[in-house]
């Protein structure tokens, strides 16, 4: 097992050093002198040559990478070109707000979409199937946006429930942060709802058909203890996978959900240092999000072993 | 119904062509789905091949009739300048189904060589899938975004910066239908007799992979519009004299409450196209392969 886990983080190496190296080519692609371009177009000449100075651009390709992923495992993100501050500094001061955000979205995504996707497989023409098949194809094929603002306009300006945007944060109250961000935890669900209901239908109906549940239902069980424990445990596998797999799904969601609530998180920060050219910045955040996401997959595998004693390594 | 042959070929050739379309129908009728999704496709396909001519300057600035709501006169009511939100739905459709367009196209392009190539030669397999993990493992939208960012904003910069994140997709499912395919006696015979290597991925190994390749291309074709929508909502994408369903959303947020519909048409607009494209590619899948059908297997965005 922890022979495993080592082999895993260990196939995550060659993955997330080709992002670092995509990530920093990025730079190279911006045609003409990319000092100049980081400046914009107000910038004084001594304003484009601390750019250059601060990005090494003088020096070769190959050195400024060793030097740039040196500084990168070390911690040394820089510093950002538009406000000073280290970009450590400045995601620190921002994660807390994405942190919560992801979770809610987890939670809410997957307490909607497994018991949907369970009652779906479990009685495949009734009502409740119907419409989440239907309202998968419709979680799909609404951008989050359009869910965002849908959601603005009914509860935040029609009832007033919800506030339109901004964050409270945690030290402000739990129950004012949860509830500033349940409009916007709903928007970034909808997607990851539609992938984790479909695949939970999809696993609970091979399961269903297997000869245990058979037996379970002929000893008399009652459906509800079937589902929970005979058929829910084994078709988790794929269930799993997809809450990984659709995690990248929930960090774009973020970016965009947090523009459009004026969350003050990671998202916000990515979107707006992109659009300001804040090189370091976007950097260190494409390279945290896709470890995010590298290690959240790792952490699927191994919770393979935990649901499914079946899978041993 | 008397039924009379007639021997004049033009006669013929209608009646083949009335039986041919009844058969259509008769086809549609029984998918209801594919029909109500194939119809708005066209619907919007049409609209955006017409827009010059359906509808007016975009840009036309007008003050006196700024923030009207829907009305006889201006369908989708005005902008905050005065500007006819029906053009500018109208104008919009151009950019995301051209953007739809070119990124599947791109996409099936590219993800079906590199597919083939990693799902043939064992040699090259490593080395591109790891690449391809590693484009998968950044966000789609701030891959985009970023691409957009620094190269700068020009249709043939959107469409790449859309289809880079959606490769590897499209690349990983060609390379397991070849990995397959390549294995099958009718692929090995061809090996052992000497067949050259175009010959077998083209003609052999190509054709057996080619219905789950569309099915892929139409869920690319509707998360393509999606990214470009979200790319020129963020301001990363078409540029604001374009009227787009993105960047008319952007500019709708703050009338969100005063004037719902100049976000409400691009957003309707967007959701109702998307759908049908959704729609068409579920029903493609469930026609292809009955056992894939509602899996969602190849959906995660």
């Amino acid at each position: 097992m922890i022979a495993y886990i080592l082999g895993r983080l260990l196939a995550a190496i060659p993955v997330l050093s080709a992002v670092a190296v995509f990530v920093f080519l990025l730079l190279s692609l911006v045609p003409g002198d990319p000092a100049v371009v980081i400046a914009g177009d107000l910038a004084t000449p001594e304003q484009v040559e601390a750019i250059r100075r601060s990005l090494a651009l003088d020096r070769p390709l190959a050195e400024r990478f060793v030097t740039w992923l040196g500084r990168m495992l070390t911690g040394d993100f820089g510093n950002s070109l538009f406000s000073g501050i280290a970009v450590s500094e400045l995601i620190v001061q921002r994660i807390e707000p994405t942190l919560v955000l992801a979770l809610m979205t987890i939670v809410i995504a997957v307490a909607v979409a497994v018991p949907l996707g369970l009652v779906s497989a479990y009685r495949p023409t009734g009502i409740v199937a119907r419409l989440t098949m239907a309202g998968a194809v419709l979680g799909f094929s609404l951008p989050v946006f359009v869910v965002a603002f849908g959601l603005v306009y009914v509860f935040a300006l029609g009832l007033g429930w919800f506030p339109v945007q901004n964050y409270v944060p945690l030290s402000q109250g739990v129950g004012g942060t949860l509830h500033s961000l349940t409009l916007p935890a709903v928007a970034v669900s909808f997607l990851y709802i539609a992938l984790i209901a479909r695949v939970t239908r999809a696993a609970v109906l091979e399961v269903l058909r297997e000869d245990h549940v058979r037996t379970a239902h002929a000893k008399g069980l009652a459906a509800r203890r079937i589902l929970a424990r005979h058929v829910l445990r084994n078709a988790a596998v794929p269930v799993i996978t997809i809450i990984g797999i659709g995690f990248a799904a929930l960090l774009g969601g973020v970016v965009v959900t947090e523009t459009v609530f004026s969350i003050p998180g990671l998202g916000r920060l990515t979107a707006d240092s992109i659009l300001r050219r804040d090189y370091p910045v976007v950097q260190a955040l494409i390279l945290l999000f896709s470890t995010v996401y590298v290690v959240v997959n790792l952490a699927v595998d191994v919770a393979y072993v935990l649901v499914d004693p079946r899978i041993r390594y | 119904m008397a039924i009379t042959v007639s021997s004049d070929p033009t006669v013929r050739g209608l009646a083949r062509s009335r039986a041919a379309a009844a058969r259509t129908l008769l086809f549609l009728a029984r998918r209801p789905v594919l029909a109500v999704g194939s119809g708005v496709l066209l619907v919007f396909i049409g609209v955006a091949l017409l827009s010059p001519w359906l509808a007016g300057d975009p840009g036309t600035i007008n003050p006196l009739r700024r923030l009207k709501p829907p009305s006889a006169a201006q369908w989708f009511g005005t902008d905050h300048v005065g500007r006819s939100v029906f053009d500018r739905t109208l104008w919009g459709a151009r950019i995301s189904l051209g953007v739809g367009f070119a990124v599947a196209i791109a996409t099936t392009v590219i993800g079906v060589l590199v597919g083939i190539v990693a799902g043939y030669f064992r040699l090259a397999d490593t080395v591109i899938m790891r690449a391809m993990d590693a484009v998968m493992a950044i966000p789609a939208i701030l891959l985009a975004i970023a691409l957009v960012a620094l190269v700068g904003s020009s249709p043939l910069v959107i469409v790449t910066a859309i289809s880079v994140p959606e490769i590897p997709r499209m690349a990983r499912m060609v390379r397991a239908s070849v990995l397959v395919l390549r294995e099958q006696a009718y692929v090995e015979a061809a090996i052992t007799c000497g067949g050259r290597l175009h010959t077998i991925l083209l003609r052999h190994i190509l054709p057996g992979a080619a219905g789950p390749i569309l099915v892929q291309a139409t869920y690319v074709f509707a998360s393509a519009m999606i990214l470009e929508a979200i790319l020129s909502f963020l301001g990363a994408g078409t540029p604001p004299n374009v009227p787009s369903w993105g960047n008319m959303m952007a500019e709708g947020r703050q009338y969100l409450q005063m004037a719902p519909w100049i976000l409400g048409f691009p957003a309707l607009g967007l959701a109702l196209v998307v759908l049908a494209v959704n729609l068409l590619g579920d029903v493609l899948r469930d026609m292809l392969d009955p056992s894939l059908a509602s899996t969602g297997a190849g959906r995660a965005r």
